[in-house]
């Protein structure tokens, strides 16, 4: 469904990627693994059309979609939830969601898409019209979540959901992130939550300054003595 | 008092104009987070559309001000005579000049400030000072730099209001179109998807990409807008006070852009507020004290809120997170 080839991004002379290739096949979770400044982030903008690759090849359903803007990927497909979640703190939920769905005329298909994000997240349901700045980070992510899935992505890119949460939220996460993948939507995960991220993924790639060293099932990795030593801490 | 009622009402009238302005600066500040400071000439420019249109719609010339040439010359430009001069008459010739700036501002945004936009703010700053000069002085050469005179579009008279105090009919209009225009304004950015957009894209350019937004479009829609509000201004005040030449958007552009950052810039209720008091400010000043501070107030305003309230009377503190 995507795939990324020997693709290299910049950030003026630093290298931030260099020459990566991997591939997310229809229907799958696969996560990206790695430390901070590994270049995970990079990864998704660059797939989002964020950031322009300086050299390789990124393919959507079979289609070069190398520096194509970013909203023209959404109106294929494509939908992320970014780092930091980016939720637009001025506007309140409501709005938040409908601005998922921005490309979409259709409006019984947008109440319904609010419908289901409601009733996987119940806790936006409550803060329908609070300010989005004023949730807390959970509920910010499960904004974001929710907010990338009203554009009925084929291809979802979660950016660190994870990331600051408690841990009963990291589960509410994960457990929505298990309910997308069972509805048919592919997901490419980016976390530093190694040993969450593995168990509910189906492959895994690993990181380390802009390269891909290791790939695999993630059942595998997980019961890998490197990563074990190096991502889970044991 | 009746000093105070006739320089309230006067002010009220003038800062509704710079509101309108101020709008402007401040919703081209939240999208971009640029000083446009080329929308005073944009002003300036609207004004004398109004002026080109009024005279080719057939308006009665400024013969009756004490001036000849110019308004006659121009009045046969669309075959003129067709439209008595009249209220409806000044509102199309309003809307025109709206939408002929709206195409201007479009096309500066197209052609000067995306080109630099992936650059610094800086920039982005110098570019706009060089638009500005640009119009300012190619106003003097399309226009001509001597001062035309915009003609009556409809008669104005005096009311009396109790405590002595008058208020023209022309000041009435302004301020009912202004606030007309306020309202239809607010309604855009609140009510609409386009105003969701645009609010989106000003709180976060990034994310406002992802949900699949043409961030381009919604920029150019919001030069379209705030051009439009200060062609708006252009042809009001060419109503209340009929000499315009190339250089007066300088002076009133900069006082409506203290008028945003008095309301909080990026703030589009701050900015109408913010207009508003300077506006008043302004006339207080002329009545009390005398009019050779005119000009001077609003500055003296500018370095008050920067020393005592920077973020603005409605803004919010910007928060640098790490």
């Amino acid at each position: 469904m995507l795939t990324l080839d020997n693709v290299s991004v910049n950030y003026g002379a630093i290298e931030a990627l260099t020459g990566i290739s991997l591939h997310v096949e229809q229907g799958e979770v696969v996560t990206l693994i790695g430390a901070n400044g590994a270049g995970k982030t990079t990864t998704l903008r660059t797939i989002t059309g964020l950031l322009e690759p300086r050299s390789g090849k990124i393919t959507f359903e079979g289609e070069n979609i190398g520096g194509k803007p970013t909203h023209k990927l959404v109106a294929q497909g494509i939908s992320m939830s970014p780092e930091g979640r980016g939720v637009f703190a001025n506007l309140t939920v409501w709005e938040n969601l409908q601005m998922g769905a921005y490309l979409s005329r259709n409006k019984l298909q947008i109440a319904a898409d609010m419908e289901r994000a409601f009733k996987m997240f119940p806790r936006l349901k409550e803060r329908e019209s609070q300010k989005a700045g004023t949730l807390s980070g959970g509920e910010q992510q499960m904004l974001a979540m929710g907010r990338a899935l009203m554009s009925n992505p084929r291809l979802l890119l979660l950016d660190e959901p994870s990331l600051g949460l408690a841990p009963l939220v990291v589960h509410t996460i994960f457990q929505a992130i298990d309910e997308i993948k069972s509805k048919g939507t592919t997901i490419l995960l980016v976390e530093q939550n190694a040993h969450a991220a593995l168990g509910h993924s189906d492959r895994a790639y690993v990181l380390e300054t802009g390269r891909i060293v290791m790939e695999g099932p993630s059942k595998d990795l997980a019961n890998d003595p490197r990563i074990k030593e190096a991502y889970l801490g044991e | 008092m009746s000093t105070f009622l006739q320089q309230l009402i006067n002010g009220i009238s003038l800062g509704a104009i710079y509101s309108l302005i101020a709008l402007g600066y401040t919703m081209v500040y939240g999208v971009l987070k640029l000083i446009n400071f080329a929308h005073g000439d944009v002003y300036m420019v609207g004004a004398f559309m109004g002026f080109y249109l009024a005279n080719g719609l057939g308006a009665r010339g400024a013969q009756m001000l004490g001036m000849s040439g110019d308004g006659i010359v121009a009045r046969g430009l669309l075959g003129g005579g067709a439209m008595e001069p009249s209220l409806i008459t000044a509102l199309v010739v309003m809307l025109l000049a709206m939408a002929i700036c709206a195409a201007i501002g479009v096309i500066i945004e197209r052609f000067a400030y995306r080109p630099v936009r992936k650059y610094s703010r800086l920039t982005a700053l110098i570019t706009a000072i060089g638009v500005s000069l640009l119009l300012e002085n190619g106003g003097q050469v399309v226009f001509g730099a001597e001062p035309k005179f915009f003609p009556e579009l409809f008669s104005k008279r005096n009311i009396d209001l109790v405590g002595g105090a008058s208020i023209n009919s022309a000041d009435i209009i302004v301020l009912v179109i202004a606030i007309v225009l306020m309202i239809a304004l607010q309604l855009i950015v609140y009510r609409t998807k386009t105003g969701r957009a645009m609010r989106a894209v000003s709180f976060n350019l990034q994310s406002a990409k992802l949900m699949g937004i043409n961030t381009d479009r919604i920029i150019a829609f919001t030069f379209a807008l705030g051009s439009a509000l200060a062609a708006a201004a252009g042809v009001l005040v060419a109503i209340r006070i009929p000499r315009i030449d190339p250089l007066m958007g300088i002076l009133v552009g900069l006082k409506a852009f203290v008028a945003a950052v008095l309301g909080g810039i990026g703030n589009i209720p701050g900015a109408m507020l913010g207009g508003l008091l300077i506006g008043i400010t302004e006339t207080m000043v002329v009545g009390y004290l005398s009019p050779t501070y005119k000009d001077a107030v609003a500055f003296a305003i500018l370095i008050l809120i920067l020393l005592f309230r920077p973020s603005g009377l409605l803004g919010t503190v910007a928060q640098e997170k790490v």
